[in-house]
């Protein structure tokens, strides 16, 4: 839970705990984390041609809450966002996920069925390209019922409800069920990423630039659901965005990146109003 | 072994296919590779099947062979021929009750198989998988893992759109409680026998070199949702009532619809020798 003032509320354990998380493309070197970074002002190791991408990357994330990650192209976002959703393995570090037991999972150490079954169970992710979140090959319904059937489901009247109760939350006509995503506009196709993404009930919500490319009113639908969806289930999210304005409305507290390193990391508005990094105050300016 | 280079394949090839087959007894349903020899038939016709067969078979065995429901289509008589002439000692039969193996590539008997008795398939695709996923590698990773929610999802569409699922033969089916399996084009009508079967049960597939097997008392069940039950064919006439065989009358079996020259049709049995065997073999001599 957050408190009224967006900060979370420290007495509760964090949900999702990141610390030194790296990941480097390439054979790398000694030098390769000296040589890139935000003073470097690269991510290509020169010595070794390795790509850094992420490096020494730190932050919690607490129940319920939105965390914001904003950053240039080439930043490190994504990466991010695919070593949290175990698409990828970090080459150091650690993610370590709250249990309802109140006990810790190391994601980093888990097995490849273990991390499946974690994804189709906790995890949700929407991407900005309906055709990495979608399957276009099946119906509406039958992406969402894909992901109660990894979750273990074998009811199928109970699964045709979820799927008309996640269309009616996300704002898709009940009669679009048995349709092709690729009939849908893109507002709507990116609404049924988020009902699939939701329909193992996640804890964790990952969202990687999914307003990106559409029209203002479209985003705007787009971006009050999720505030809605955050009330409602109470489902914690890390939202990936280049647009401050996007940040400023959904996350509480921000995370900037430059050339894979976190350089500055507070409350969305402090870091809006008062940039401490050059290179933050240079992207508050250029969105004025 | 003196009896390894007994029956056309030599003594390594048999020893290879055996410990192929133990493997696929071991872990029921898991599709075990193997190296498929060329045989003097094309690929495709029963290869697999073939060198099961030829790798089982020992002097005193009976070998039925059927093609659909029939003992004498031209490809089961032809590889009847064939494994009689490899195997010195083994005996051609067409009665079901009389075989100690029968290689098949659509059916199982009507007749309930006997302790002592072999089903060999002749399986043109080995992976369940195949129908929705065409990368060899991601399948082997999703049985390894039981991963088969895509399985699932076609179960799932197939409902949404046909009311029912829309594999006739074919039909995917969990063994021992673990691996899926494709049971060869057999009809759903089959797919029961399977389940805990007297018999061990084991399918080739020769050019996707592939073997795997059911042992005998072993659970195989289609996949099905809770609440949309596996169904086999019904054989209905209009007025809902069950058709039976035009020829020996039997109502429990499974059917085939034939056309008659002046329009219309009607309908026997597909298993020809559990048709004849009612009938008391009249044509017997
Ligand atoms: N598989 C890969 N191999 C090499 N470099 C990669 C790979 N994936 C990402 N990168 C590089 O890592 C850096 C960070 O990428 P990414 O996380 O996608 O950035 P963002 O999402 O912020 O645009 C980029 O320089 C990108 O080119
Ligand atoms: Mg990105
Ligand atoms: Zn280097």
């Amino acid at each position: 839970m957050t408190s009224g003032w967006g900060t979370p509320m420290l007495a509760e354990p964090p949900l999702l705990s990141v610390r030194g998380l790296t990941r480097i493309h390439g054979p790398g070197c000694p030098r390769c984390l000296d040589s890139t970074g935000d003073a470097a002002g690269r991510n290509d190791c020169p010595h070794c041609r390795s790509v850094v991408a992420i490096a020494g990357v730190d932050f919690d994330l607490w129940p319920g809450e939105i965390l914001g990650i904003i950053g240039e192209s080439g930043s490190g976002k994504s990466t991010v966002v695919r070593l949290l959703h175990l698409d990828d393995r970090p080459t150091q570090g650690s993610i370590r996920l709250r249990g309802g037991d109140g006990g810790c999972l190391e994601l980093t150490e888990l097995d490849g069925a273990a991390r499946r079954r974690l994804r189709d169970t906790r995890l949700g992710i929407v991407y900005q390209s309906p055709h990495l979140g979608l399957n276009f090959a099946i119906s509406a319904g039958g992406n969402i019922a894909e992901r109660l059937l990894t979750a273990g489901e074998r009811r199928f009247a109970a699964m045709r409800e979820r799927a008309l109760a996640l269309l009616a939350r996300t704002e898709i006509p009940r009669s679009r069920l048995d349709h092709r995503p690729a009939q849908f506009s893109g507002g709507m196709q990116q609404r049924l990423q988020i009902a699939r993404a939701l329909a193992p009930g996640p804890e964790l919500l990952l969202l990687d630039e999914v307003t990106t490319g559409l029209d203002v009113s479209v985003q705007a639908r787009i971006l009050d659901l999720i505030m809605e969806l955050q009330h409602e289930l109470g489902v914690a999210m890390v939202a990936v965005t280049h647009d401050l304005g996007v940040a400023r409305l959904l996350a509480q507290r921000t995370i900037v990146m430059r050339c894979g390193r976190i350089v500055e990391h507070g409350l969305t508005d402090q870091i809006l109003e008062d940039p401490q990094h050059p290179y933050t105050q240079q992207l508050v300016m250029s969105a004025l | 072994m003196a009896a390894d280079d007994f029956g056309f394949l030599d003594a390594y090839a048999v020893r290879e296919i055996r410990r192929a087959l133990l493997k696929a007894l071991a872990v029921p349903g898991y599709q075990v590779p193997y190296a498929s020899r060329e045989m003097p038939i094309a690929r495709g016709f029963g290869t697999g099947g073939l060198q099961l067969s030829l790798s089982v078979l020992l002097p005193g065995d009976r070998i039925k062979v059927i093609d659909q429901g029939a003992d004498d289509s031209v490809n089961a008589v032809n590889l009847r021929r064939f494994i009689v002439a490899a195997c010195p000692g083994v005996q051609p039969v067409t009665r079901t009750a009389e075989a100690t193996v029968i290689q098949t590539r659509h059916r199982i008997p009507e007749r309930p198989l006997m302790p002592g008795q072999l089903m060999i398939y002749q399986v043109p695709y080995p992976d369940p998988l195949q129908i929705v996923e065409p990368r060899e590698a991601e399948r082997r990773r999703m049985h390894a893992e039981g991963d088969y929610a895509r399985l699932w999802v076609k179960l799932y569409e197939d409902v949404v759109r046909f009311r029912e699922v829309a594999l006739s033969n074919r039909y995917p089916a969990r063994v021992h409680g673990r691996y899926i399996i494709d049971p060869s084009p057999i009809p759903r009508w089959d797919l029961p026998k399977l389940h805990r079967s007297a018999v061990p049960h084991l399918f080739g597939a020769g050019r996707e070199k592939k073997i795997y097997a059911v042992p005998p008392h072993t659970a195989v069940e289609p996949l099905a949702f809770a609440d949309v039950p596996f169904e086999v064919e019904r054989f209905r006439d209009e007025q809902g009532r069950r058709r039976r065989c035009a020829r020996c009358q039997a109502d429990d079996t499974y059917l085939d619809q034939i056309p008659l020259p002046g329009g219309g049709s009607r309908w026997q049995c597909n298993d020809q020798d559990a048709c004849d065997e009612r009938l008391g073999y009249p044509d017997a001599r």
